[in-house]
């Protein structure tokens, strides 16, 4: 199959969402929150739910989140998106509601915001992009940087003793009751992105039903961060991140798995 | 229907909240407001006007909620006391900076640091000169009994959708905590989620429509866009000014002397000017109702009629530097005040008015000076 087959619609597996605007990305080329984003306004299209959907965008490398998904959005200071998440979904209990979180902002400066969101089993979606590093400020040690690796604040190397071990934010909240549904995927492969697809289908599902507090981790790259190029990153992400931090369901329908 | 009830300040708040068809309350408890959330929790006011109240797990989260629920046009407020008011500063500058109407309540209690809780007014600097990060301001209502606890709440609501800022009402320990007679007003209802897009539909995120999305941000990557949003913040401070300033002139017309005081300090100054009015010292008293706009022209001009000022607050001196700004060396200004969490009484406000205004050398010199001038 050359180029010119692989582009006619009908062969088309992957494009950009409807929901997506014709705003370039500001992401790096080969970065999974370009991915991460078209999956999410995927879903919100296919459920037909953008008029009853508010989005809450963070602080961090997907702070322009508003830019890129075509939908009401709000965004939140440095790790309180769960805050005004709740409040949102409060207020307006039939809407759809998500954040959109990097690592630094959900499980370092929000995490009292996410544990006691999540264990009020607000009825919201969480999406939680982890790539194990502070990539807008410029590459620094994050909760969720595993160990031995480098970051721009740990330059030897995340030392367990001194900077504590990776917080492992995901398997924390799904012990809480008020959590319904905890899953960690990936979107590097064509693959892994459908599965994390279904997973934020089923996220946004268990918002519809009232079902509670939603949480999809996805396991991402950060090349620049990183200092690797794209296909480097990822073979480095399956090696050493997913040991770590393994793919799939913790917790379905309120029940650990 | 309303009624005549005896109540703290704080739980006159509550209920004011409540009649005035607030859509959520977020909190966390704090001494000497923590009446605030706990009537609201009595009350079930989801059951009597679908308000929702929240208890939050810290002051942070509680003004976050408050950011996310006006986010989407509704309205929404929290309340707590100075250490939880400087842990809310973050989100009061988000809230300043993205443009959303809200309602923030500061029952002053004594600081630095965990301080005291006994009342104080030393929150006026944090209040009136922004606080949080950034430009901006507050405008900021000082209620000086219950009755006003309960009534401003509506007052700055709708101040807050006017300019869709937030609106800090500054209370301390003493009007939160004391007990008076409160007439409540009519039960307003509560807007429907229609009529709150229909209203705010221009610029709230309750899902898009058939409209371009509505997005709230507080973030302009391009300083001509951030120097832009600044300035229209400054153009909304200055319609404040001109629309919105409130105060309270008592036995002004005849005074020779000026007291300035707001809130608790301007319920006990009352009492000192007719104790000095009793000893024949024609003594007035200028309540500013709200600390920012501040009355600034007034204080210039009731300066040409007096030979002095004295700013009573329960601080070392905060708000004197405005009444000192705005009276531009005319008369002498001096301020007199306990802090700590001791309360002055009428008799310490008359005393420090005799001491630093009437006989002050500087006043005489100063009316000396004019009549040799004359």
């Amino acid at each position: 199959m050359d180029v010119l087959d692989i582009i006619k619609p009908e062969n088309r597996v992957f494009c950009k969402s409807k929901l997506m605007t014709d705003t370039a990305l500001s992401y790096c080329p080969g970065c999974g929150h370009g991915t991460a984003h078209n999956l999410a306004m995927e879903v919100i299209d296919e459920m037909g739910i953008v008029e009853d959907t508010i989005g809450v965008a963070p602080v961090g490398c997907s702070v322009l989140a508003y830019d890129f998904m075509n939908i009401d959005m709000t965004q939140a200071a440095h790790g309180r998106a769960p805050a005004v998440a709740t409040a949102i979904a409060r207020t307006w209990p039939d809407k759809y509601v998500f954040t959109y979180q990097g690592d630094g902002d959900l499980a370092a400066i929000g995490s009292a915001e996410t544990l006691h969101t999540c264990n009020r089993g607000e009825n919201i979606v969480i999406i939680f992009v982890n790539n194990g590093i502070y990539g807008m400020t410029g590459g620094q040690m994050a909760p969720t940087t595993i160990p031995g690796m480098r970051t721009s604040t740990s330059p030897y190397g995340r030392e367990i003793e001194t900077m504590g071990s990776p917080l492992k934010m995901t398997e924390l909240i799904a012990n809480l009751p008020g959590v319904y549904y905890v899953t960690r995927q990936a979107v590097h492969t064509h693959k892994h992105a459908r599965k994390a697809k279904k997973a934020i289908k089923k996220a946004f599902e268990n918002t519809r039903l009232k079902k509670g507090l939603s949480f999809v981790e996805i396991v991402s790259n950060c090349n620049s961060g990183w200092k690797m190029n794209p296909i480097e990153s990822n073979e480095w992400m399956v090696e050493n991140m997913f040991p770590y931090f393994p793919l799939g369901d913790i917790k379905v329908n309120g029940k650990l798995k | 229907m309303s009624e005549l009830k005896l109540m703290k300040g704080n739980e006159a708040l509550a209920e004011g909240a409540i009649r005035a068809g607030v859509d959520a309350y977020f909190g966390y408890p704090i001494t000497p407001q923590s009446e605030v959330i706990e009537y609201l929790m009595r009350e079930r006011p989801e059951e009597r006007t679908g308000m929702v109240v929240l208890q939050a797990e810290s002051e942070i989260a509680a003004i976050n909620m408050v950011y996310g629920a006006a986010s989407t046009g509704k309205r929404a407020m929290t309340s707590s006391s100075s250490p939880g008011i400087s842990l809310k500063l973050e989100g009061i500058s988000y809230l300043a900076g993205a443009e959303l109407p809200a309602v923030i309540v500061n029952v002053v209690r004594g600081g630095p640091g965990l301080g005291t809780i006994q009342p104080s007014q030393a929150d006026y600097f944090q209040s009136v000169k922004g606080g949080g990060h950034g430009d901006y301001k507050l405008y900021v209502l000082a209620p000086a009994s219950v009755q006003e606890m309960s009534d401003f709440v509506e007052d700055a609501f709708d101040i807050a959708f006017k300019y869709r800022a937030p609106v800090l009402i500054l209370s301390d320990g003493l009007i939160g905590q004391m007990m008076e007679k409160v007439v409540l007003k009519d039960q307003q209802e509560r807007r429907t989620d229609k009529e709150v897009i229909e209203s705010c539909g221009d610029w709230a995120t309750t899902g898009r429509t058939n409209r371009e999305r509505n997005i709230i941000t507080s973030l302009d990557l391009q300083s001509e866009k951030m120097e832009a949003r600044v300035h229209r913040l400054m153009k909304k401070y200055e319609q404040m000014e001109k629309e919105d300033l409130r105060y309270e002139k008592i036995n002004c017309d005849d005074a020779e002397y000026l007291i300035v005081a707001y809130g608790s300090s301007a319920r006990i100054a009352q009492k000192a000017i007719e104790l000095a009015r009793e000893k024949g010292i024609k003594a007035g008293l200028l309540r500013p109702i709200t600390l920012f706009p501040f009355p600034k022209q007034e204080l210039f001009d009731l300066a040409d009629q007096v030979k002095g000022i004295l700013s009573v607050e329960l601080s070392t001196g905060q708000m004197v530097e405005d009444v000192r700004l705005s009276v531009e060396h005319k008369v002498p200004v001096e301020h007199f005040g306990r802090t700590g969490g001791i309360i002055h009484t009428p008799e310490e406000i008359l005393e420090a008015l005799e001491q630093k205004i009437i006989n002050n050398g500087r006043i005489r010199h100063h009316k000396t000076r004019e009549s040799s001038i004359l």
